[in-house]
């Protein structure tokens, strides 16, 4: 089924200075009972966000009117632990359309590109300058070049180029999904499944 | 060619490599529980899709469950919802459930290996991340998020970028009151959280050798906690007897024909790692942690770090950490007041982990602070504890026996610790409010969280075991 297209990107961005930024903090469990996709951006970072009265926590990011944008930049090791996809979701949902870090775990960056969120591995002391950045200019802008797989930090112009697999790329500049891939090879995996296992 | 484990199995399932892209991997077991799978079915039905192979799909109804009076209907809507909707679409489906109230429902990682469907050399996955717990046979099992889980119901197969491999070996004897939880929480607290993000770990050594297949799940079971995409041991004899002792296997034909081809699969003298680790078990001390990620564990007698240590954690990530739990650098944790005490999860919630609590409490009373979540893994577990005599010694030590499920690992039932309570639970992660909003937790293994059960602080276990 097709998705929303990735191709450039140029937005302000939300910083986000903290490391192991695990998927109980992106969504926490009791916000799991839902059995539809939608609407789980309302309780991203709920518990950052949110004090426990449901009062907005006007500390946290999410709260400071001066920072917005389509992009979210963490602290290394994002997306840790639980492989709740509604992590991506909540983050999409909200309209986040990339995630910036040095590094990611690995479950939350497969979900993100399976669902249009472009998770970007940038240098650690680049992520370190763009926190910097974005915290004393929220005005400042990064505009990510999927098909030339370049981040750039337009007012100091730094840049630096991002890997990412090219079948996942093709995926996302054409809004693919692996599944319409995989339903396309059933002759391929029907005659893998009667191969020969003979305790299976 | 020299092949490791991991290859041996990976390449074995590969269905077609995408160049510059991932592998199709063929699966052979998809288990499936209430909360990540509603949103796939949805997708199979817009696609208009059926699942290609409902005898290869398990289902069980464990995160939301409540663990009291599960014979009357769940008080929470939503969850209520959520655990029908499953019996809807396995039914629409023709998938096995093992639902609330079966006698066979419990954790999914539980319920796998006891009901013998999980055996070596399958890739098995599952919308949840300590599908890694299954690797203990020698296989390759690892959590998928909800789009992936809709495309192994679709196609029994998922598209995997090929990890690379580790191999972490413990060597030596394992001292007194240390068991399975203790030796990953300390390999976790060596390399942190992030620590094999990217690898397979294979699990090798000795001291894992002489595991027991309960205490070789505990190991597995955490391997996502140090980031690794799953982690394996290769089957011996030990998994072999666990094989054989349970009532019944899912295969076809012989079960000892079915061992036989099982012996080859270990890594080939001379196979090559991407990384090596090795640990002496003779250091590893029963362990707890202090802050709110796996990795920020230590030795129970140890002093919590001035600042940061090999975890990694830059300071203002580590002091808002201990801020969240009430501690300070350098502090001692023994002594240390104790609310509530959790015994249960994927991680410690089978037989061997209720036979370690209970020769603890044993003789003793459950301090009165303290309120304690006794959550075996599954029916079969619960049962088995009433008839080895387990249950009456919780009951006689004060201790109530709940019914199975996730429970007060992730909080999403009824099962939640109080803001700002300290939590020593057995489970797998201590990150912020995951066993509730504010809630502070402390993992342990179930000998440490006994230990606080009847002293009601943070005791070393080594000073009550009953030798």
């Amino acid at each position: 089924m097709a998705k929303e297209k990735f191709v450039v990107l140029e937005s302000t961005c939300v910083p986000l200075p903290l490391e192991n930024v695990d998927t109980d903090q992106i969504i926490p469990a009791r916000f799991l009972s839902a059995t539809s996709r939608e609407g789980f951006g309302d309780n991203l970072f709920r518990d950052w966000r949110y004090n426990k009265n449901g009062e907005k926590n006007p500390a946290f990011v999410l709260n400071d009117p001066s920072f917005g944008g389509r992009i979210l930049v963490a602290g290394k090791n994002f997306g840790s632990g639980s492989s709740r996809e509604h992590a991506v979701w909540a983050i999409y949902d909200y309209g986040f359309r990339a995630v910036v870090s040095s590094f990611f775990a690995d479950i939350f960056m497969n979900n993100s590109l399976n669902n249009g969120l472009l998770p970007v591995v940038i240098p650690e002391d680049m992520l370190g300058r763009i926190l910097d950045l974005v915290k004393k200019d929220p005005s400042a802008k990064i505009r990510i070049d999927l098909e030339k797989q370049i981040l750039k930090v337009i007012p100091t112009g730094e840049e630096t180029a991002f890997s990412i697999n090219a079948y996942k790329k093709e995926c996302m500049l054409k809004g693919l999904d692996d599944i319409d891939f995989l339903l396309a090879m059933r002759n391929e995996i029907d005659e893998f499944a009667k191969r020969e296992r003979p305790w299976l | 060619m020299k092949e490791t484990l991991f290859e041996k199995i990976w390449n074995s399932h590969v269905v077609r490599s995408i160049n510059e892209g991932p592998d199709v991997l063929f699966i052979d077991r998809h288990y499936i529980h209430e909360v990540t799978s509603p949103q796939a079915f949805n997708g199979l039905r817009a696609r208009g899709v059926k699942v290609l192979h409902p005898e290869k799909t398990l289902a069980t109804a464990d995160h939301n469950t409540p663990t009291r009076d599960q014979h009357l209907a769940i008080r929470d809507e939503l969850s209520r919802n959520q655990v029908a909707k499953l019996a809807e679409n396995c039914r629409e489906n023709g998938i096995e459930l093992y639902g609330l109230n079966h006698e066979k429902n419990g954790i999914v990682h539980v319920i796998g290996p006891e009901l013998g469907y999980t055996l070596p050399g399958m890739t098995i996955v599952c919308g949840d991340s300590h599908t890694s717990t299954h690797g203990a046979f020698g296989t390759i099992a690892f959590g998928i998020g909800t789009s992936e889980v809709e495309m192994v119901l679709a196609t029994q197969c998922i598209m995997q970028p090929r990890p690379r491999k580790m191999r972490i070996s413990v060597n030596g004897k394992t001292g007194r009151g240390v068991t399975a939880k203790d030796i990953v929480m300390y390999i976790i607290s060596r390399i942190s959280t992030g620590g094999a993000t990217g690898y397979f770990v294979e699990f090798s050594g000795s001291a894992i050798r002489d595991l027991s297949m309960e205490a070789r799940m505990t190991v597995c079971n955490m391997s996502i906690e140090m980031g690794a995409r799953g982690g394996l041991i290769a089957p011996d004899e030990t998994t072999f007897s666990y094989l054989r002792s349970l009532s019944r296997l899912n295969i076809n034909g012989d079960t000892e024909a079915a061992i036989a081809s099982w012996k080859s699969l270990k890594s080939d003298e001379g196979a090559v790692f991407d990384k090596e680790l090795e640990f002496d078990a003779a250091l590893i001390k029963p362990m707890i942690t202090y802050g709110t990620n796996p990795g920020m564990g230590m030795g129970i007698d140890e002093l919590i770090p001035s600042s940061d240590t090999a975890g990694g954690n830059a300071s203002s990530s580590f002091l808002k950490s201990l801020g969240y739990m009430g501690f300070k650098p350098s502090m001692k944790l023994l002594g240390h007041p104790v609310d509530y005490v959790f015994l249960g999860s994927c991680t410690n919630g089978r037989i061997e982990d209720f036979r370690a609590f209970a020769s603890i409490i044993k003789g003793r009373k459950k301090a009165s602070g303290v309120t304690a979540l006794i959550v075996p893994g599954s029916k079969r577990v619960e049962e088995q504890m009433k008839r080895e005599g387990l249950t009456s010694i919780y009951e006689e030590a004060g201790f109530e026996v709940r019914q199975p499920g996730c429970s007060s690992c992730l909080a999403m039932n009824e099962d939640k610790i109080p803001e700002g309570k300290y939590a020593v639970s057995t489970s797998n992660r201590n990150f912020e409010g995951r066993q509730g909003p504010g809630a502070r937790t402390l993992l342990a293994s179930p000998l440490t969280a006994a230990a606080a059960a009847v002293t009601g602080v943070i005791s070393d276990p080594r000073e009550l075991i009953n030798d």
